[in-house]
């Protein structure tokens, strides 16, 4: 018998607020009318790309909050992760809220685990407001992980392009918004793969793996959910999934689909798709959020993966660790209610919020 | 703890999964990129050689190893101003070994970390990064010519 994964909350903590904001690429990619904000360049009106992702992570942490309608200082806790060394983009945005804060990493399956984490918190009684926030950057990624961005190289076609990008959610105990009703924390999966420029492929067992627990605990199949996403997979990597699915006897249909897959338009040429934390974070926040509002998508299994890998340990002939947190997001009818709120300024977010205005 | 029966399964999962991948990733096709390699790389070359005829049509008192030599001095130097102002990325995502092979790459290769790395300061981040890619390829040659050198004294 194995251990149960998954947690179902009593409480049902719910997403009253998000926000998502992504670079002029992405902008012109699948889901650009859903954005709350896209970005004129990639550099933010900051001198280096490091800056503007922290700054891309302030503006989704105080849209969010202005979006969730709560009052900035009712926020008990900060959950935030990125892909860069020491989470930097995460700990040095925080230090312009005053907000307790704890980093998490989880590669770019960090908005799932953000929210099982949160989720988890509130349902256990312990706070009231929490904001989950995580994003990437295509220029600081590639700086870390690969090539300088001018060196004239080609990428082999399983590569995946890091969306620029951040999203935010705020969960709370009370108010309306799409709800959180379990969640399955994963395992970490290694199958050898070694090809760093081949994600896709070393991510699927671990999103096999999840979703097989996942199915198992809650006893579920894939046609219980209007939608079943994974986070950056990529083309390759999403048809790698639902073959290992298909050997495991569960079959994937329509209602699958990936955010790396589905990020960038045909046009783009974007190879095996979108990669990063801001992938799902951003289709996460901007249109499956939406659509749940809306009442248009009613379950979604939401799962995006990480690849938790390091440029150290693949030059050692490491081979690439792979993360797959999974969440179940539902709505119901006070999914649209909105609980409004007027809203006063504490001076760490007054702060913030004038960066953002000074911006606009 | 996994038993050495597990471990040992694991292990053929792990190499079945592998050539399973293998076999499904797209391959590059490999014509249309050669076709657009040896365009790009003849082009660099023939810019080269127009580059070298004009030095010596301008200077006919030169020798002709200046003249070379003054001829990569240009081509290098264009290369470093197409890095600069963002071009020659795009060239090399459309030539791939045709613009990385000419030196036209190698000063790309040295350009675009020290352009990158700028914000890090300009001892610790263009100095100490400036040669991270183009690093590799000097120390081979220097120990290939040094073992050229080796062999050579004995012949």
């Amino acid at each position: 018998m194995k251990k149960n994964q998954t947690v179902k909350f009593q409480h049902k903590p719910r997403i009253v607020g998000s926000y998502s904001i992504v670079g002029p690429k992405e902008g012109k990619g699948n889901f650009a009318s859903y954005f709350d904000y896209v970005m004129k360049d990639d550099s933010f009106g900051e001198n280096s790309y490091e800056k503007a992702e922290k700054k891309m992570f302030e503006h989704a942490i105080v849209g969010a909050i202005e979006d969730a309608r709560i009052q900035p200082d009712e926020v008990n806790l900060l959950l935030a992760g990125d892909l860069l060394n020491q989470i930097i983009s995460s700990s040095y945005s925080a230090r312009n809220f005053d907000y307790p804060y704890l980093g998490l990493f989880g590669a770019c399956s960090t908005m799932a685990e953000s929210l099982a984490v949160g989720a988890s918190l509130i349902d256990g009684g312990l706070f009231d407001n929490i904001v989950c926030v995580t994003g990437s950057h295509f220029s600081t990624a590639e700086r870390q992980f690969r090539f300088p961005l001018e060196l004239g190289n080609q990428r082999p076609p399983t590569s995946q392009w890091t969306v620029t990008g951040a999203g935010c959610c705020v969960l709370s105990r009370k108010g309306g918004g799409p709800k959180i009703t379990m969640a399955t924390f994963g395992k970490v999966v290694d199958w050898g793969i070694k090809d760093v420029n081949d994600m896709g492929a070393a991510m699927a067992p671990a999103a096999m793996d999840t979703m097989l627990a996942h199915f198992r605990d809650t006893k579920t199949s894939p046609d219980d959910y209007d939608l079943i996403v994974t986070g950056d997979l990529g083309k390759l990597g999403s048809e790698i999934l639902i073959d290992l699915m298909e050997d495991q006897g569960v079959k994937l249909g329509l209602n699958y689909n990936d955010c790396g897959q589905m990020f960038y338009a045909r046009n783009q040429n974007m190879l095996s798709g979108g990669s990063g934390c801001g992938c799902s974070a951003a289709v996460l926040n901007s249109y499956i959020i939406d659509k749940l509002r809306k009442g248009e998508l009613k379950r979604v299994l939401f799962m995006p993966t990480g690849a938790l890998m390091s440029t150290t340990a693949t030059q050692q002939g490491e081979s690439i660790p792979g993360i797959c947190h999974a969440v179940v997001i539902e709505c119901d009818e006070e999914c649209e209610e909105k609980v409004y709120k007027k809203i006063s300024t504490s001076t760490a977010y007054k702060t913030a919020k004038s960066n953002k205005k000074k911006e606009k | 703890m996994l038993r050495e029966v597990e471990k040992v399964e694991e292990k053929k999962l792990r190499e079945a999964y592998n050539r399973y991948v293998k076999a499904k990733i797209p391959k590059t096709k490999a014509w249309p990129s050669l076709f657009n390699s040896f365009l790009v790389g003849g082009i660099i070359c023939c810019i080269g050689q127009g580059v070298n005829d004009l030095i010596m049509l301008w200077f006919p008192s030169m020798a002709e190893q200046t003249a070379w030599a003054y001829t990569l001095i240009v081509l290098i130097f264009i290369a470093s101003f197409l890095t600069g102002i963002g071009v020659y990325d795009k060239i090399g995502k459309f030539a791939g070994g045709g613009s990385i092979v000419p030196i036209t790459g190698f000063s790309n290769s040295i350009t675009s970390p020290a352009l990158e790395f700028k914000h890090e300061g300009v001892v610790y981040g263009i100095f100490v990064k400036m040669f991270t890619v183009a690093g590799p390829v000097i120390v081979t040659g220097v120990v290939a010519s040094f073992v050229v050198g080796v062999i050579y004294l004995f012949i």
